[in-house]
C-alpha cells in the first residue's frame, strides 16, 4: 500500500456486560478513500466507531487516527477528526449557527473563524433560511446535514460518519451523499458506517462487512461481488421435459432445483461469459423449449446476506434456511428487499453457499 | 499494512492558536456558559424559581407571617425574614443544576462535546457559572422587592454585600452537591426530586423562616447545627439585621460568619472534586 493509513482498527475488543460488542476487528483506510463498514444492526460497527473517536476504549486492540494512537492521546486524535454520530449530537435549543459556532469555539477555532465558517457551511448545505432557527423546528434531513456541517468545522482531515443517513427520505439521502463525494475531493479520508449495501456500493472505495462483532469480509464492492462468483439462473420451460435437468446440470454449480411441475428450473451458475447462450443450447440439443431464461449476477444485498447468513460454510440447506432466518432478524428490512426474485426463499443465499463452501 | 503518522492535510492541530484567544479552558468555559444562559432565554419560564418565585415568596411570608411571628429581641419580621428568603430562593434554584446536568448527560450532545479537542469539564464549570449568574438576578429581585416591602439593612454597603456574598457562596458550593446528584440520577425528573427531598427540608429545619427558639428541643439542635442557619445569621449579622440567634448559645449561632465560610468552604472541597470524579466515570465507556 503506497498511501499512507489514516486509520486504523488492530484486533480492536469491547465488551459490554456480558455482551461481546467487538470481537477482535482488523481494518484499515487509506488517506482520501472511504471506508463503508457494513453490517446489520448489532453487528458492532458503532461501537468500533466509538473507540476510533475517543469515546470508548478498547478493552483489547489498537486504534489508531492519523497514525495517533486513540488511547495514549485522545486529546490529539479530537484535534484531526470530525465525527457526525447516529444519535442527534447538536443542541436542540440552539440555532443552526449558533450550533456550529459552539462547535468551533469548543475546538479553539475562536469565535470570529467559527462564525465565518459556520456561514460557509450553513450555505453549502443549504440551511441558509433555517441558520437562525431553533434546531427543534429542523426536519429530520436539515438535522443530519446540520450534524454532518458540524463535523466539518474545524476542516478535519479525517471524518466519521455513524449511519449518516439512516431514516432519511431518498430526496435527503441523495443530498448527504452528495456531500460526501464533495468532501473526498478535498482529501478527507472518511469511515462510513450503514446498513444499507446501496449505500456502501455509492459511496465506499473498500468495504468490511462486520457481524457479531467480528470482520466477516473486506474488500471492493466489485470484489465483494465477485468473491462468490456465482450468477443465479431461471429458466422457464414451454412445456415439462424429462430431459430438462440432465441438459444443464454439467453447466451449473450444485443442484437444479425444479418447481412448478417441472416447468421452472433454477440453480447457481459461474458467472462466466455467454452463460445465457450455452444454456440455451444445451436445451435445443435436448430439444427443450425455452419460453424466458434470465441469469443473475448477485446484488451486493446477496453477497452480503449470505455473508451475515452466519453460515458460510454449511452444506446442509435445510439446517442453514434455519440459521440464516434467525440471523436475518437482526436485519429485517434488508432482508425483504433481497428477496426481490420474489419466490420467498431467498435461494440467493443458497448459491453462494455452494460457491463459497 | 503499516500505519505511518500523518503528513499535514489542512490539519487543526498545526494551526497555531493566536494570541488574541483566551486560554483553552477559560474559552470553553466561557462558551458553555453562553450556552446555558441561550437555553434560558428559549424557555425564560426556567427562570421563574428565581425571578417570579424569590417576588412571590418574598411578599407573601412578609404579609402572612409577618404579624404572627415575634422575634426575640425585637426588630421587624420583613428584616429579619430577607437574609432567610434569599437563602430558601437560592439553596432551592441549585435543584436547576442538577437538572440541567442530568439533561446534558442524557442527550447525545455531550458525545459530541467529548469528540471535541476541548477541557471537558467546560460541561460541568460552565453550567455552574451559568447558575451564579442567574442566582445574581435573584439576589438582586430578592433585594428589591424587599426595600419594597419595608427591608432596611443597617450597615455600610461594604458590608451589605458582604452578606450576599456569604449566601451567594454558599449556594454556589451546594450547586456543587446538586451536580452530584444530578450526574448519579437516572433521568433528569428524578434528579428534580432532590430539590424537594434535601433542599427544602434543609432550608426550613433553620433558621431562615422563623427563629428557632419556638422549635422543639430535638430539632432546634438540628436547626442550630445546619449549615443554612449559620449562613443566614452571619449575613443578618453583615447587613446589620436583627439576628435572634446570637443569643444561642452553640459555635456556629455564636461566630455565624466563620461557620457560614468555613461549611461552604468544606462543602465545596468535598463537592467539587467528587462531581469532577463523577463526570469523568460517567463520560469514560
Amino acid at each position: 500500500m503506497a498511501d499512507e493509513v489514516m486509520i486504523q482498527a488492530e484486533g480492536l475488543e469491547k465488551r459490554y456486560g456480558s455482551t461481546l460488542a467487538l470481537a477482535g476487528v482488523d481494518f484499515s483506510v487509506p488517506a482520501g478513500t472511504i471506508l463503508g463498514l457494513l453490517g446489520p444492526n448489532g453487528a458492532g460497527k458503532t461501537t468500533a466507531v466509538r473507540i476510533l473517536t475517543t469515546l470508548a476504549l478498547p478493552d483489547a486492540g489498537r486504534g489508531t487516527v492519523a497514525g495517533i494512537d486513540v488511547v495514549k492521546h485522545p486529546g490529539e486524535v479530537r484535534r484531526h477528526i470530525g465525527v457526525a454520530a447516529q444519535d442527534a449530537t447538536l443542541d436542540p435549543l440552539l440555532t443552526g449557527r449558533q450550533n456550529l459556532a459552539l462547535v468551533g469555539e469548543l475546538s479553539d477555532m475562536g469565535r470570529a473563524a467559527s462564525r465565518s465558517r459556520a456561514a460557509e457551511l450553513l450555505a453549502q448545505f443549504e440551511l441558509t433560511d433555517a441558520a437562525d432557527r431553533v434546531l427543534k423546528g429542523y426536519s429530520g434531513g436539515m438535522r443530519r446535514r446540520l450534524d454532518l456541517a458540524a463535523s466539518l468545522m474545524t476542516r478535519p482531515p479525517v471524518l466519521f460518519l455513524d449511519e449518516p443517513t439512516t431514516g432519511l427520505d431518498p430526496t435527503s439521502r441523495q443530498r448527504v451523499w452528495e456531500a460526501i463525494r464533495e468532501l473526498l475531493g478535498e482529501g478527507v479520508t472518511v469511515l462510513l458506517t450503514t446498513q444499507y449495501l446501496d449505500e456502501a456500493d455509492a459511496l465506499a472505495h473498500r468495504i468490511v462487512v462486520v457481524d457479531h462483532g467480528r470482520v466477516i469480509a473486506d474488500g471492493t464492492p466489485v470484489e465483494l461481488k465477485e468473491a462468490s462468483r456465482s450468477a443465479h439462473l431461471e429458466v422457464t420451460l414451454a412445456e415439462p421435459h424429462p430431459d430438462a435437468v440432465g441438459a444443464i446440470a454439467p453447466l451449473v454449480a450444485g443442484r437444479v432445483h425444479v418447481s412448478d411441475e417441472g416447468r421452472r428450473l433454477s440453480a447457481a451458475v459461474d458467472a462466466t461469459p455467454g452463460m445465457a447462450t450455452s444454456v440455451v443450447r444445451a436445451f435445443d440439443a435436448a430439444g427443450v423449449l425455452v419460453d424466458t431464461i434470465e441469469v443473475r449476477r448477485p446484488s451486493l444485498d446477496d453477497v452480503f446476506f449470505s455473508l451475515t447468513g452466519g453460515h458460510i460454510e454449511s452444506d446442509n440447506d435445510d439446517g442453514g434456511e434455519k440459521d440464516a432466518g434467525g440471523a436475518r432478524g437482526e436485519g429485517a428490512s434488508g432482508a425483504a428487499a433481497t428477496d426481490r426474485d420474489g419466490d420467498g426463499d431467498g435461494d440467493g443465499r443458497h448459491e453462494l453457499e455452494g460457491a463459497r463452501t | 499494512m503499516t500505519t505511518t503518522t500523518l503528513t499535514t492535510r489542512g490539519s487543526v492541530a498545526d494551526r497555531p492558536r493566536s494570541s488574541g484567544r483566551l486560554f483553552g479552558p477559560v474559552a470553553d468555559t466561557w462558551a458553555m456558559t453562553r450556552r446555558n444562559l441561550v437555553h434560558i432565554s428559549r424557555e425564560p419560564m426556567q427562570l421563574s424559581d428565581v425571578t417570579i418565585q424569590p417576588l412571590l415568596f418574598t411578599v407573601l411570608f412578609v404579609f402572612i407571617f409577618g404579624g404572627a411571628i415575634p422575634i426575640p429581641g425585637g426588630g421587624s419580621y420583613v428584616d429579619y425574614l430577607l437574609a432567610g428568603i434569599l437563602a430558601l430562593n437560592l439553596v432551592t434554584s441549585t435543584m436547576g443544576t442538577a437538572v440541567g446536568l442530568s439533561t446534558d448527560l442524557h442527550e447525545g450532545m455531550i458525545d459530541r462535546f467529548r469528540t471535541l479537542p476541548m477541557w471537558r469539564s467546560a460541561v460541568l464549570v460552565g453550567r455552574s457559572m451559568a447558575d451564579l449568574l442567574t442566582s445574581l438576578l435573584c439576589a438582586l429581585i430578592v433585594g428589591v422587592t424587599g426595600l419594597a416591602v419595608g427591608w432596611r439593612p443597617g450597615a455600610n454597603y461594604v458590608s451589605i454585600v458582604g452578606g450576599f456574598a456569604l449566601i451567594l457562596f454558599f449556594a454556589y458550593a451546594v450547586s456543587w452537591v446538586a451536580a452530584c446528584v444530578g450526574m448519579n440520577s437516572k433521568s433528569p425528573e428524578s434528579a428534580a426530586s432532590f430539590g424537594f427531598i434535601v433542599l427544602f427540608p434543609l432550608t426550613f429545619v433553620s433558621n431562615a423562616m422563623v427563629p428557632t427558639q419556638h422549635m422543639p428541643g430535638w430539632l432546634q439542635a438540628i436547626a442550630n447545627w445546619n449549615p443554612v442557619s449559620a449562613v443566614v445569621a452571619g449575613t443578618r449579622v453583615l447587613w446589620g439585621n436583627p439576628n435572634p440567634s446570637g443569643t444561642i448559645d452553640v459555635w456556629p449561632m455564636q461566630h455565624p460568619v466563620e461557620a457560614g465560610l468555613i461549611w461552604s468552604v468544606l462543602i465545596l472541597a468535598v463537592a467539587g472534586p467528587l462531581a469532577a470524579h463523577f463526570f469523568r466515570r460517567r463520560t469514560t465507556e
